[in-house]
């Protein structure tokens, strides 16, 4: 092995790479050479680093620099000085207050999160299956085939109380459970990678960075429940994560991780990938199992859940990519281990995306039981501009508001739920006071009345019906009443429909008539946005033949 | 319906990807990728070959967002319509696209070289505003006066 005195990580993930990361990739590896370091510095391509917003991010050991925003033209200076004269390029770094050369661990940004699911994303490089190993990588694996029985591995996910990181919260070992108890020679695993929550990318980055932390999860689980073979789902719109997950199932079949035969324990598994094609409703496990069957993606009706008759109607476990990436850590360290970081009901910890109006964006994995304040002003540096926090979007079209009052509130299954929210998949939208309430309900309802697949009446008739309520209150001709029609449909809507999708549909609308009423009040009653967002001038529309004709007015 | 017509393109597709009910959305993708979109004598020809309902098919293809039937324009923008663009002035990016092209979302110009198209979140959050040009190219922290910029790289 050769030995390099520097190593210079430059993220590529998805974003760093749209930013112009592969461009200064290449102007670095163009100085290095000419300066004759190419035996003494390595580039290391590793995945997302998590600070988007600062990309392309560039971190140097080991004195753990950080650059951040670089362009090509950077590459010269960073060689001249850093590599060959020992003196960090101040103008380029991470500015954080009160340290000289910060590392990781000292900026802000990263200082309070906690990293599980994350270990390896923007550390490892993701198409180098060695470099997955070398940082324990498929330990836990070894460890489950050569010393643990099937059941004594689902004892172990009970153990740890890991909730399922798809949106629920369903306990992970107890589903787990349920498809190991099934006598069915034929079983499947499924994982869910069709992350369809608009404003949300912790999926993709998973797959992108550390692609083999799901494989690992994904054999550890096939093996606990007796499955043959499993599946990832994933979001054709994610090309680069379908390619990072295809070679990663190439390299782990070649070193014997993957196959028939596993490690020569006599466990045979195989992981085939199965492309989603741009429909939101396929995030729902059974429509899932229909469009990996080939069929539109429309839900089923439950039961028969997937534990009892999923994927060709056998028994079959789905879980999420996060799910399944926390599952070799707990085995690796232990349930005790794991028990240790969050609350008593939320072990362990959540992957965030942090965007919107936020000083840094980015991936952020925080111990569950954080306050969201903590979120928004320790790890994201507050709001830009001088604007103030009004809300936080979490749990994105089936989640709703966090408002400026509820700053304290824990982030865990429980309080979340208590004011009416969800944990969600992970968006974590923050709004300033130029965002309309009322408008980004509307935003969301559009978004599912489109992704609605029309299978039951309740969300197919029922979401636009509330669309047009919205959509009359956003343009200055709410009427009284509107409020109470859009809390009584919303209601029927989320008792009714068939899947999570319809029964959730509402929870933007009813969320924000909770904590902002008086922001619908003044859109209905006094035709005034608060925040200036919508353009209350009744419009007049035309008819069939171009004549301008006025909304009538429904009592 | 039966097809005499001989595809070879879409027969390697077919052995690569097996014959079997489930395979159908991993074909239709395969064959999308090579002919830019889904043409409808290339579905008969995928219902006889795999034993499918050509109503089937239609059904598939008619549900899911990403398969096309048609030809797609020379350049395809897709402006990212993500909560997280969304708070960030995408409506406004998108409204300064659609007064330089002169056309609306998910129209194609008249001389058929650009087709605009809102999107569900291309993944890039942190870079928001966003938008995507032929699927490849991705131009992050928009305003409505910088992405005109960029469109004018794509004559």
């Amino acid at each position: 092995m050769k030995i390099f005195r520097t190593h210079a990580l430059v993220c590529s993930g998805a974003q760093c790479l749209s930013a112009g990361g592969n461009n200064f990739k290449d102007a670095l590896s163009a100085e290095i050479n000419s300066a004759g370091l190419q035996d003494e510095v390595q580039i290391v391509e590793t995945g997302c680093m998590g600070s988007c917003e600062m990309g392309p991010m560039m971190v140097v050991y080991p004195e753990g620099t950080v650059y951040i925003k670089l362009v090509p033209s950077d590459a010269a200076e960073i060689v001249k000085e850093h590599f060959l004269k020992g003196r960090p390029v101040k103008r380029l770094m991470w500015n954080a207050s009160g340290k000289e050369f910060p590392t990781l661990s000292e900026i802000p940004f990263f200082a309070k999160q906690t990293k599980l699911v994350l270990r390896n994303c923007g550390i490892i490089n993701p198409e180098n299956i060695e470099e997955y190993i070398a940082n324990d990588g498929y330990l836990a694996l070894g460890k489950v085939l050569t010393s643990m029985k099937p059941q004594e591995v689902v004892d172990e996910i009970k153990k740890s109380g890991l909730r399922g990181r798809g949106g629920a919260g369903f306990l992970t070992g107890l589903k787990w459970g349920y498809v190991a108890s099934q006598q069915s020679g034929d079983k499947y695993v499924i994982c869910n990678a069709d992350e369809g929550d608009p404003g949300a990318y912790m999926d993709r980055s998973v797959l992108e960075s550390d692609p083999h932390t799901l494989l690992e999860g994904m054999i550890i689980a096939g093996y606990a429940v007796g499955a043959i073979k499993g599946y990832i789902y994933v979001r054709a719109e994610y090309p680069l994560a379908v390619k990072r997950v295809a070679l990663a199932l190439k390299h782990a079949r070649a070193f014997g991780l993957l196959g028939s035969n596993i490690l020569n324990s006599g466990f045979s598994f195989d992981i085939a990938i199965r492309m989603g094609a741009g429909a939101f409703v396929c995030g729902e496990e059974t429509a899932l199992i229909n469009s990996i069957e080939g069929k539109r993606g429309e839900p089923r009706k439950k039961p028969p859940y997937p534990s009892t008759a999923g994927l060709f109607d056998k028994p079959t476990l789905i879980n999420n990519v996060e799910t399944f990436a926390n599952v070799p850590v707990i085995i690796h360290k232990g349930a005790q281990f794991f028990k240790k970081i969050g609350t008593a009901t939320s072990p362990g910890t959540k992957v965030f995306s942090l965007a919107g109006k936020v000083n840094t964006t980015g991936l952020i994995e925080v111990p569950l039981g954080i306050t969201l304040r903590e979120i928004v002003f320790d790890i994201g540096g507050g709001i830009p501009e001088g604007h103030s926090f009004k809300g936080a979007l979490i749990g994105g079209p089936s989640g709703g508001v966090v408002p400026a009052e509820h700053l304290d509130i824990a982030i865990d299954y429980e309080s979340l739920d208590s004011i009416g929210t969800i944990m969600g998949s992970g968006g974590l939208i923050i709004m300033d006071e130029t965002s309309c309430m009322v408008d980004i309900a509307k935003f969301f309802l559009k978004f599912t009345v489109e992704e609605s697949c029309g299978k039951c009446t309740p969300c197919r008739e029922g979401t636009p019906q509330m669309l047009k309520i919205l959509q009359r209150i956003t343009s200055g001709e709410g009427m009284p009443g509107d409020i109470e029609n859009l809390e009584r449909t919303g209601r029927i809507i989320s008792r009714t429909s068939l899947c999570g999708l319809g029964q959730s549909a509402s929870n933007p609308v009813l969320s924000t008539i909770r904590f902002f009423k008086n922001e619908y009040e003044s859109h209905i009653n006094e035709k005034k946005c608060p925040s200036s967002v919508c353009d209350m001038k009744p419009k007049a529309m035309e008819n069939k033949n171009g004549k301008k004709i006025r909304v009538r007015k429904i009592a | 319906m039966k097809t005499d017509k001989k595809m070879p393109q879409v027969d390697m597709i077919l052995r690569r990807e097996g014959l079997s009910r489930d395979s159908l959305i991993q074909v239709l993708h395969a064959v999308q990728e090579d002919m830019g979109y889904l043409p409808k004598d290339v579905l008969v020809y995928i219902s006889s070959k795999m034993n499918i309902p050509l109503s089937v098919i239609h059904g598939v293809v008619t549900f899911y967002n990403f398969f096309k039937t048609a030809k797609d324009a020379e350049h395809v923008i897709m402006v990212c319509m993500g909560t997280a663009c969304y708070v960030k002035n995408a409506a406004g990016v998108l409204k300064a696209i659609e007064e330089y092209l002169g056309i609306k979302a998910g129209e194609v110009t008249k001389d058929g070289k650009y087709s605009l198209r809102m999107v569900r979140c291309l993944g890039a959050c942190g870079m928001a505003p966003v938008i995507s040009v032929d699927g490849k190219d991705v131009y992050g922290r928009l305003t409505p006066e910088k992405v005109i910029e960029v469109l004018q790289k794509y004559k």
